[in-house]
């Protein structure tokens, strides 16, 4: 991504040159305050929106000439935004259907990824009987099933209490472990990024520009022990601490 | 809708011993004031009329109710087909909105002469009349169902490249199909006084009699107990309208929609 800015209609500028590479593999973390642009940035990265200026360029391992094919992108959103109208099975069979790919082979991997988010015998439940770190769930496995080279998260376990989303985080960590899926997590907090990330973006409040780049060197696999470890809050002491300047900036 | 922990007996009991009330206070009052009966008949002497006049107001009955639920079908076919070419064009909404609005607040009375000397087919004048009269709330109501899918539902859609038509068909109709429901529910008492309204005009135009031209008919020659006994079947045929689509409703919207969710522990 080179020199990326965003303007709305209505003149406010959210975005504003920001440069940014994301290799493969990688767990990114966009972290920083309330209005920075942050969903402004994953939505032009999975192309829901055109940047004002400055170019975007998606390059992943399927491609094939420049148009990602659909698919390759997951996305999850603050809500789990399911079906209501539908079972979870038919939410997460949806994006199969929208591609045009409905086959027995489609629909095993539909109840695997059910059952790789902890979901097995949910499969005929209606998004209303679950809970809300259920459908979250839910929400995550449809992003996975058509196993994408780009997972892009909005803040989607803001609206969870802490022991629900410290269970999804760990859900979440096994499931990148084992795929190697490179991952945009977009979050609030300081300490879910760095026990999740390999590198972490402090962005600006308006307009958003990139204040800090910090890689995570922490032991992989990532334990729950490492959340109590010394390295791990040196790491936390050192995103709090730009995040905090890149707020200082702002009210100067 | 289980208010504040009624018992279901209760819930039937209630209304019922309402109306028993209201109809033997009525049988008291007609009879102490020796009321007559070309005035105001008790409700004995309706059931007896009832009872006599039955085989023939049933007939009546079948004629109405073949224009109310042939005006139904129609508002509910033609209003999702208004409403989705609204959906589909921002323009056409705009341009022809206002004239269904026209459409719908003129009284069908001041019109239904006109449609009946210009459509020839009596049937198909009466079908007219109570189609206009209950088309408007299938549109309205669709309409507004059809613009409310979920933004980021849409952006998902569009994220796996998917085509108008199945933005359509999983996303947008699924999510109007609520608001249509409550829309027919409201059609269906409509398209019974369209129909009425229609044969109060349309008089004894057609080759056979509804059940409104009866109580025209019944009027005239002072057979009020005839009159409240089709009265009585009239609003029987609204109450069954009303209930078979609030159960159709509630079949179709059960797994999820608020509308229709059991009473349930949570």
């Amino acid at each position: 991504m080179r020199g990326v800015g965003k303007r709305f209609r209505s003149g406010l500028a959210a975005l504003e040159a920001i440069d940014l590479d994301i290799g493969e593999g990688e767990f990114l973390s966009l972290i920083g305050p309330s209005g920075c642009g942050k969903t402004t940035l994953l939505r032009i990265i999975a192309g829901l929106a055109e940047p004002s200026e400055g170019e975007r360029r998606l390059s992943l391992t399927a491609d094939s000439g420049g148009e990602v094919s659909s698919g390759r992108v997951g996305f999850v959103f603050q809500d789990p935004t399911l079906m209501p109208w539908s079972t979870v099975l038919d939410n997460v069979l949806l994006p199969f259907r929208l591609i045009g790919r409905v086959g027995s082979a489609e629909r095993e991997r539909v109840r695997a990824e059910i059952r790789a988010v902890g979901l097995a015998g949910f499969e005929e439940a209606y998004p209303r009987q679950l809970s809300g770190g259920m459908r979250m769930r839910v929400s995550i496995a449809r992003a996975l099933v058509t196993d994408p080279d780009l997972l892009l998260l909005d803040e989607p376990f803001a609206a969870l209490d802490e022991i629900t989303r410290t269970a999804l985080n760990e859900d979440l960590l096994r499931l990148w472990e084992s795929r190697r899926t490179t991952v945009v997590f977009v979050t609030h907090s300081v300490f879910e990024s760095v026990y999740l990330s390999t590198r972490i973006v402090v962005i600006t409040a308006r307009p958003g520009r990139i204040a800090a780049d910090l890689p995570v060197e922490l032991s992989q696999p990532r334990e729950r022990a490492l959340r109590t470890s010394p390295g791990y809050a040196a790491i936390c002491a050192t995103v709090s601490n730009a995040l905090a300047r890149a707020m200082a900036d702002r009210s100067q | 809708m289980n208010v504040g922990g009624v018992p279901r007996l209760w819930r039937l009991a209630a209304p019922l011993a309402v109306g028993a009330s209201f109809l033997a206070l009525w049988e008291v009052v007609v009879r102490v004031e020796a009321i007559p009966p070309y005035i105001l008949p008790g409700p004995l002497a309706i059931g007896e009329s009832l009872w006599t006049d039955g085989p023939s107001l049933l007939g009546s009955l079948l004629v109405t109710l073949r224009v109310t639920l042939a005006a139904l079908a129609a508002a509910a076919v033609l209003g999702v087909a208004i409403a989705l070419l609204f959906s589909l064009s921002r323009i056409l909404e705009l341009s022809l909105f206002p004239y269904a609005v026209i459409l719908q607040v003129t009284p069908i009375v001041a019109i239904a002469p006109l449609i009946i000397i210009w459509v020839r087919e009596p049937f198909l004048a009466l079908l007219v009349c109570a189609w206009i009269v209950a088309f408007f709330p299938v549109v309205a109501n669709t309409t507004v169902g059809l613009n409310s899918a979920d933004r980021n539902l849409l952006a998902l859609f569009q994220l796996y490249g998917a085509s108008q038509g199945q933005v359509l068909r999983y996303l947008k109709l699924p999510t109007a199909l609520p608001y249509f429901l409550a829309g027919l529910r409201i059609s269906g008492g409509l398209a019974l006084i369209g129909a009425v309204v229609a044969e109060f005009v349309a008089g004894t135009g057609g080759a056979e009699t509804g059940l409104a031209f009866r109580i025209l008919e019944a009027g005239y020659r002072l057979a009020i107990p005839r009159l409240f006994a089709a009265l009585f079947l009239l609003s029987l045929t609204g109450i069954v309208i009303y209930l078979v689509l609030d159960g159709l409703s509630r079949v179709l919207l059960r797994h999820w929609h608020e509308s229709a969710l059991e009473d349930e522990e949570e």
